[in-house]
């Protein structure tokens, strides 16, 4: 075994240990610490990316001296090293465009706690992105469910105790009933390890044992993850718990967490959960209509929001509509798209909730739209940045956002009738719905003011910060223009994923 | 005493007679018990209704929301239902799963039976348990005491009150709690004397032997856990502080996190790239045997007792 291969257990262990130190350490140099690991863990993910998509295969790596099905396992392939490039780019450029608000938000002595719940959350996606064990991703659910809370709460003020309650409620029933459908699944199959459990329910699945335990386990692994990453119904938290975070936190959030969820989804339904039983088959139907109704509902409550950060926040949900869309097509087209508009996704939510800071900051410290016109003039870059964002998330081409619309649409071609038209239709409709709020947004920023609203005074943007979106910015050109090979990864790593 | 001794008037068996004669009363003047003379009890009761009622009004805006209050009643309707649902599902499923025992159950495979078969040789635990959980699962392990360190690091920053932050709320924690610290609780400190001790030891047993008999860092590192908490309660920050403070807790989790940490990662290391590694599962029920087992256990022991401490101390007062 060639050193890189080692590459993800060192990645997955120096962020945990980077949380582990930063304990005892201040907030400044927890800061620092968790910058460095998290350009360590990129460099690491990039050198994992360029071995696995040189031999275009997937290997195991064993956690310990017992191989599966006795001990842990987490397995590496071009879909799972792209995933953890994604994410711990995003990551980074999150948290320095949101360091100076960090700085501002946290107290000081509490800053290198909101760090630890960091370094936590990059290693806990690290683990879902690798894990080949089904106990493992429980666990590490957990890490990333109370890492979640905690920086959403880190603010502490009085808003954000109420929408990390609610998140914390709405997350830990997810998670309770994928425990639950976890101690069933061990229950019919005897295994923890995916590999052999998928084996074991082939099995169960040509013999027809246990078909009822079988449609309840499906059924509460796919609405557990939906909840925890805010599918329609369960999408109730998102808004507070975006809407009032520390900027880098809602970025995360937003960007990140949720997606982790996704990842993980797609892992079980590729790599576990039988794909030819009538339950799975529903289960499909299911979430391709209840991603519809997401990306149409979710786009008009963001139309009815006037507040900036709450509107962008409920563009997520209609976001996560057009993810889950992707997989209730039930093709590999489907789930590629979806893939790619997770990273898609990740840059573009990322780039607008860091620029809105520091459009409200220039308005007065209000988000509403009486109170930004004319903000792009007072803050160019973070102006720049969101009408970037926005445009991106309408359709844009030459942004990533288009590139995502393009491949659901082409996605679905290869689908049933029945859910090639529907997707067209909600495609069509849900794009002029996110014109109708983003372009609201940015034709507000830019309304001409008179001379004197044109320069905010005594306000400085730091230029760490500005690094940040402006780093955001030239990711979502980037996946725009040059999307073939990113594409082309995603889907090499999704044939051999399963 | 005689009745006719004159030093029988004002002794305590002539008080003790008096007093069931009901002519004396020995709370009079020390201890008194009456109504509030402010309002008539039902008075007070019908106020304290009103009150009650205000304040949910107030939070609800119940009593001028007719569609809220509406909508309360069918989501309290709904979620019933959901949950009856759920159970019902839950309880159905259950039903069709193996009954408890069953050999033939699809539990009952290789996974287990390597496990208990070729536990004790290959991890040297006599516990096998622990073996699997420190050996055989060991990253799933260190996750779960990453949850209790994440779990630590949340109720620091929501409960911890700084200094530098607010220093009046501070002072103010640390008055309140002296005021309600008991300083001569001889009940509880003569109890704590005697049971501190006992369960500290028995928490470190439990540790040690958790990879021989049943037990292990989880269980030990509560029960000394609850015994810190024992002896806080009973003796004041002043006096556990000497030991248990902000800095013994950093200590004592980052150095036992940073040790399972390293001791792991090498163990995984050498593991995934068929290294020979210098670990060996030892003799078989010996206290340092099974590996790096009893090591872990200490470290999760260690976390856990810290993490007890912890919270306890966070919820109380806000700071060490």
């Amino acid at each position: 075994m060639s050193l890189v291969q080692n590459f993800p257990f060192f990645s997955i262990i120096l962020s945990m240990f980077c949380a582990i130190v930063s304990f005892a350490l201040s907030g400044k140099w927890a800061k620092r610490a968790h910058l460095a690991m998290t350009a360590a863990v990129l460099a690491l993910s990039a050198g994992v990316l360029g071995f696995t998509a040189a031999t275009g295969d997937s290997y195991t790596y064993m956690m310990g001296h017992y191989s599966a099905p006795w001990g842990n396992e987490i397995r590496i392939g071009p879909l799972e090293s792209a995933m953890a490039v994604c994410f711990s780019l995003l990551m980074l450029l999150s948290v320095l465009g949101g360091l100076a608000h960090i700085d501002r938000d946290i107290a000081p002595s509490k800053q290198n706690l909101f760090f630890i719940q960091l370094d936590l959350m990059l290693s806990a996606l690290l683990a879902l992105i690798y894990t080949n064990d089904l106990f493992t991703a429980y666990v590490f659910i957990e890490i990333c469910t109370i890492a979640a809370c905690g920086l959403i709460m880190a603010r502490r003020t009085g808003r954000v105790y109420v929408s990390a309650t609610r998140y914390m409620i709405m997350s830990l029933v997810g998670s309770g009933l994928f425990l639950i459908g976890l101690s069933l699944l061990y229950a019919v199959t005897g295994q923890l390890l995916m590999s052999p459990a998928e084996r074991a329910l082939a099995g169960l699945v040509s013999d027809s044992r246990f078909t009822l335990p079988l449609t309840v386990i499906i059924i509460l692994l796919v609405v557990s993850l939906g909840v925890k990453s805010g599918l329609y119904p369960f999408h109730t938290w998102i808004p507070d718990a975006y809407g009032y975070a520390t900027p880098a936190a809602s970025a995360v959030l937003s960007g990140l967490v949720s997606k982790g969820y996704i990842l993980l989804l797609i892992k079980l339904m590729v790599r576990v959960l039988p794909n030819d039983n009538q339950a799975a088959l529903n289960m499909m139907d299911v979430l391709f209509v209840l991603g519809v109704v997401g990306m149409l509902l979710g786009s008009v409550d963001a139309i009815r929001e006037n507040d900036v950060r709450r509107m962008t926040a409920f563009s997520s949900v209609a976001q996560i509509g057009y993810i889950y869309m992707g997989l209730g097509l039930g093709t590999d087209a489907g789930v590629t798209a979806a893939l790619f508009h997770v990273i898609s996704h990740g840059a573009m939510k990322a780039l607008l909730f860091l620029c809105i800071p520091g459009l409200t900051e220039v308005s007065g410290g209000r988000a509403d739209r009486e109170a930004l016109r004319g903000a792009g003039y007072r803050h160019r870059l973070a102006g720049l940045g969101f009408t970037v964002g926005a445009l991106s998330m309408i359709g844009m081409p030459l942004l990533t956002g288009f590139v995502s619309k393009y491949l659901f649409a082409a996605a679905a071609t290869s689908a049933v009738p029945g859910k090639m038209i529907a997707a067209w239709v909600a495609l069509a409709v849900s794009t002029t719905l996110n014109a109708v709020y983003f372009m609201r947004m940015v034709l507000v920023l830019y309304t001409s003011v008179d001379a004197s609203h044109r320069r905010a005074e005594d306000y400085h943007a730091s230029p760490v910060e500005n690094a940040g979106i402006a780093g955001l910015i030239a990711l979502n050109v980037a996946l725009g223009v040059a999307s073939p090979p990113v594409i082309e990864t995603l889907a090499r790593g999704l044939a051999v994923f399963g | 005493m005689s009745r006719e001794d004159p030093r029988y008037a004002g002794s305590r068996w002539d008080k003790l007679a008096r007093w069931r004669r009901g002519e004396y009363d020995p709370t009079a003047g020390r201890l008194e018990l009456r109504e509030p003379d402010f309002a008539p009890r039902d008075e007070l009761q019908k106020l304290r209704k009103y009150a009650a009622q205000t304040e949910r009004d107030d939070r609800y805006e119940l009593g001028l929301d007719t569609r809220l209050r509406g909508f309360r009643r069918v989501y309290l309707a709904a979620a019933g239902l959901l949950a009856v649902f759920l159970a019902a599902l839950l309880l159905v499923t259950v039903s069709w799963l193996p009954q408890f025992g069953d050999y033939t159950a699809p539990e009952h495979n290789e996974v287990a039976r390597r496990y208990i078969e070729q536990g004790l040789e290959e991890t040297g635990a006599v516990n096998i348990v622990a073996g699997m959980i420190l050996d055989y699962r060991a990253f799933d392990t260190f996750g779960e005491s990453c949850v209790l360190f994440i779990a630590v690091c949340c109720v620091l920053m929501l409960l911890r009150v700084d200094k530098e932050e607010d220093p009046h709320s501070m002072a103010a924690e640390d008055m309140s709690d002296r005021y309600f610290e008991p300083h001569r609780e001889v009940i509880l400190q003569m109890a704590a004397r005697v049971l501190v001790p006992v369960s500290l030891v028995l928490g470190i047993y439990v540790v040690l032997n958790g990879h021989i008999s049943p037990g292990g860092g989880f269980s030990g590192g509560a029960i000394i856990g609850t015994g810190l908490v024992l002896y806080l309660t009973a003796f004041g920050f002043e006096r556990t502080g000497r030991f248990m403070n902000e800095t013994t807790v950093k200590l004592l989790t980052v150095s036992a996190l940073t040790f399972y940490c390293f001791a792991k990662s090498y163990s995984f290391y050498t593991g995934a790239n068929h290294l020979s590694s210098f670990i060996t599962p030892g003799v078989p029920g010996a206290i340092l045997s099974g590996g790096l087992i009893v090591y872990l256990n200490i470290c999760v022991g260690v976390v856990v007792a810290c993490t007890m401490y912890c919270f306890y101390v966070m919820f109380r007062k806000g700071g060490f």
